[in-house]
């Protein structure tokens, strides 16, 4: 599986792509796949973050969605921020497309 | 695991033995380690024999002896570690073996179709792989491009004789 | 161009239909992510960062322009309004959706075309010269022997699990524009003292983490026995290549490890036994079947002169420069080649949209036989279009935003995907190559500064061809952040060169003023005529370190 979590890290979500489509999505608190990170659970410390990544797999067994793993996020303003280019990117869309990807449908999520 | 020979589903009357096993009674395969150490007391036994070759143990090291072989079992210690394809061709095409040539191993349903085409006639598949399955993966492709070991006529030659079918038409 | 007969659509439709079973496998969960993973990938399917990718092939890079307006509707379909060009002649989508594919592909079937072997570990698309047919000086059309190869590798039941991916380039002229010195197998097509047509091996080519030349194993195959030779390298590194470690498991490792001589040997002994069956002996009539398709098209008897041509020189100055860059010589008179520029000033590399595709489509169609090139540079090429009809074509691509004249000009940049789309990546690659093409997009400025390749990678696969850009530039990843190295003085024509690392990597804040330094390094130092390359070949890379961090 990616690692994509500091070792470190304080606070952590849990991504993951949707089999069908291949969109990026994330666990909420309610066990429910949403495209938004600001609707992800945020988990703090290890073995929270474990708890999540445990409570991802029935959807993974029941081919909702493919490869999920934790990334750490940073709490900014009530909202959610991904940690590394790479994540932000992903819940964004490409930097050089700005008119496509989830930025296009959810303004202010690129930087 | 379940065997196919020649497309049907068969019992396996061969037994597979480790190196520090015991033989049993009737038709074994041994590991190629085995063979070169107690070929004679095998050959002696009278018993049909087969040797199971692993990924780097290349067919020439029983070239010499494939007359006494019923079986010559190749194994793919994971389904993307492709050589034993090129061992199934050498045997039949270079070392003209004519026993069975038995895929065991990591073999998985969307690699029967190669696995035949390279001379392969005996599979030890899954237990979930049903004569449906076998038929369907097996005949995934009517046509080939390429010849290989199972002697089906590439494309190629498809397409020389149809032209000179047609010329032969016109020639009336 | 080639096209399919019955036997051909049959395999590609058979394809379809077992992928679909796949997919639908897939989805209903009877195949797990695990089991699924190398079926897709054995058809072009990855899982990038926003959704799927698919690579579709476009066999040596030659379209017609019924194929490019399909690859334009599927773009519109089951995408989102374009598609990206690589350096491997294909062309990626983006954002298609898992469950669409097997529609997808049914629909690219229809115009001949597939997704089959652009990913996995089995021998992928041949690529070619996109000036094939058309080039002044070259021996036979490679698109021939491509074709040849195309089908044989297809579904070769021997060959679709090799220790790693393998490709092979052809190329049918003594200039070198299909790098095949950096593929795995590259042909040259030759000629011997008798005239008889025949094929120079390279093996062992590549880039990536250990990037490699091709060695020289082969001076002359004859025609006839070109299939039995390439399945003898295959059966060599098949059965030699290394698995034990995925960095190590290209067919150039192994040459590296055994050597060439050694490697030659060994082939030669598996050649002489696969040619003693006949069985891949390959029959005059097929390669004659093969060779009627790509028959020169109906040139009409023209003057090599143009007066329309010159006349629109004179007038128009965006003309006359779009001619000096992207027109290059044809081997008939009167008619000309075209390249197509697809990196506009700030653009991104290879990335072209669905009505653009559309508008190509019609410019090929009504003035270049009907067909079209893609170039491992990530452009487009027209290879037949009478010069009298320049001026109309150059302003149809105006029109539709792709008169860009800047050919092998340093914004002419070759770029792969990096961080905006690959999972694989480490650092971006596409906006590192928008800001340098910004930066020189003065077209005076980029005549005088002459020809010049930067080639960007977003890691070390080196899907952006970095090690053999006169100027590279690989994407790095320290602590979460992205840097970026260079290498200087690599080349992938038949000099090929692999380029040296200058230095320390550079920020993102520094990197391009770090390439600017290196443009006003060479502008100081090179002499009358020569090429940024030539200027590196002669003074080495020292002036250019000094120049870059003695400041620093
Ligand atoms: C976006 C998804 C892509 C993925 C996941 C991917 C993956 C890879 C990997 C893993 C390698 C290294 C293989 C090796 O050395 O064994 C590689 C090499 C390469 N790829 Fe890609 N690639 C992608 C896109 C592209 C694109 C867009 C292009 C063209 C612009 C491209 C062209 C190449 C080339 C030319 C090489 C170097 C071949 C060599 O090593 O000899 N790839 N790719
Ligand atoms: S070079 Fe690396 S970042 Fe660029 S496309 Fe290839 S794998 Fe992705």
């Amino acid at each position: 599986m990616a690692q994509h979590s500091r070792k470190g890290a304080q606070f952590q979500a849990l991504t993951a792509n949707r089999l069908a489509d291949g969109i990026v999505v994330y666990l909420t608190s309610d066990n429910r796949w949403s495209e938004s990170l600001q609707d992800a659970d945020v988990a703090e410390g290890k073995e929270a973050g474990e708890a999540l990544l445990a409570r991802a797999q029935p959807t993974v067994d029941d081919n909702i969605v493919v490869e999920p793993y934790l990334f750490e996020i940073a709490r900014e303003d009530g909202g959610i921020r991904a940690a590394s280019v790479r994540e932000t990117i992903r819940q964004a869309g490409p930097t050089v497309r700005l008119d496509l990807g989830k930025q296009a449908e959810l303004p202010g999520v690129h930087r | 695991m379940q065997l196919i020979r020649n497309g049907e589903f068969v019992a396996d009357d061969f037994a597979t033995v480790g190196d520090e096993d015991a033989l049993p009674d009737g038709a074994v395969i041994v590991s190629l380690e085995r063979w070169q150490k107690e070929r004679d007391a095998l050959t002696a036994r009278n018993t049909p024999l087969g040797v199971r070759l692993k990924s780097g143990q290349e067919p020439s090291a029983i070239a010499e002896d494939i007359d006494k072989l019923k079986v010559v079992a190749l194994e793919f210690p994971v389904y993307r570690n492709g050589r034993a394809y090129s061992y199934a061709r050498l045997l039949r095409e270079r070392h003209g073996y004519k026993g069975e040539i038995r895929a065991v191993g990591n073999v998985l349903r969307d690699q029967f179709h190669f696995m035949v085409r390279c001379g392969f006639d005996a599979l030890e598949v899954a237990d979930n792989i049903t004569p449906e399955i076998w038929a369907e993966s097996v005949g995934a492709f009517s046509l080939s491009y390429q010849p290989a070991t199972d002697g089906r006529e590439p494309v190629l030659s498809l397409r020389q004789r149809l032209a000179a079918r047609a010329s032969a038409r016109e020639a009336v | 161009m080639y096209r399919y007969d019955e036997f051909d659509y049959q395999i590609v439709n058979e394809r379809v239909a077992q992928f679909r079973g796949q997919v639908a496998r897939r989805l209903s969960g009877e195949l797990t992510e695990d089991e699924f993973k190398p079926l897709r990938l054995m058809n072009g399917v990855y899982l990038q960062l926003h959704a799927y990718m698919l690579r579709v092939a476009i066999p040596y890079g030659t379209l017609s322009s019924k194929q490019l307006r399909m690859l334009a509707h599927i773009g519109r379909k089951y995408d989102r309004g374009y598609g990206h060009f690589t350096t491997r002649q294909n062309l990626q989508y983006n954002w298609p959706a898992l469950k669409d594919m097997p529609d997808l592909l049914h629909d690219l079937a229809t115009v001949e075309m597939h997704a089959i072997q652009t990913s996995g570990n089995c021998i992928r698309n041949v690529t070619s010269d996109q000036y094939a047919g058309a080039a002044k000086d070259e021996i036979e059309d490679p698109r021939i022997v491509s074709e040849i190869i195309r089908q044989w590798s297809t579904f070769h039941p021997e060959f679709s699990f090799l220790p790693r991916k393998f490709k092979i380039a052809v190329s049918g002229t003594p200039d070198d524009r299909a790098a095949i010195r950096v593929h795995d197998i590259g042909i040259q097509i030759v000629r011997d003292g008798k005239g008889a047509i025949g094929y120079e091996i390279y093996v062992g080519g590549g880039l990536g983490r250990t990037p490699m030349i091709g060695k020289k194993i082969a001076d002359f195959v004859p025609k006839e026995d070109l299939l039995a030779y390439l399945e003898a390298i295959m059966r060599v590194y098949n059965m030699y290549g290394r698995r034990d470690n995925i960095y190590k498991a290209r067919i150039k490792i192994l040459v590296h490890e055994i050597g060439a001589e050694e490697m030659k040997r060994q082939v030669d002994a598996e050649f002489a036994e696969i040619r003693k069956t006949g069985a891949l002996h390959l029959p005059a009539e097929e390669v004659a079947r093969i060779q009627a398709y790509f028959a020169p098209p109906a040139y009409e008897t023209l003057p090599d002169e143009s007066t329309e041509l010159n006349k629109a020189v004179l007038a128009d100055r965006d003309f006359a420069n779009w001619v000096k860059s992207n027109v290059a010589a044809h081997k008939v008179p009167g008619y000309a080649i075209v390249n197509i520029s697809l990196k506009p000033i700030g653009g991104t590399p290879g990335d072209c949209s669905s009505d653009q595709m559309d508008a190509v489509a019609d410019i090929a169609e009504k003035y270049s036989f009907d067909e079209l090139r893609v170039t491992h540079e990530q452009n487009l090429t027209l290879a037949d279009v009478r010069k009298k009809d320049l001026p109309a074509v150059h302003a149809a691509l105006k029109a539709a935003g792709l008169a860009t004249a800047n050919i092998n000009l340093i914004t002419d940049q070759i770029a792969c995907p990096g961080l905006d789309y690959c999972a694989l990546a480490n650092a971006r690659s596409i906006p590192l190559a928008q800001q340098i093409s910004e930066r020189f997009s003065d077209l005076d400025r980029q005549h005088d500064i002459g020809e010049l390749k930067i080639n960007t990678s977003g890691c070390i696969n080196a899907c952006g061809h970095h090690h053999v850009g006169h100027i590279g530039i690989l994407g790095v990843d320290k602590k979460g952040v992205e840097y970026y190295q260079v290498t200087l003085g690599g080349a992938a024509d038949e000099k090929t060169a692999i380029g040296d690392i200058v230095g320390p990597a550079f920020t993102e804040e520094q990197i391009v003023d770090a390439i600017e330094t290196i443009v006003t390094t060479y502008l100081s130092l090179r002499q009358p005529g020569e090429r940024f390359i030539d200027t590196y070949r002669r003074t080495g890379i020292d002036p250019f370190k000094e120049s870059l961090y003695a400041t620093h």
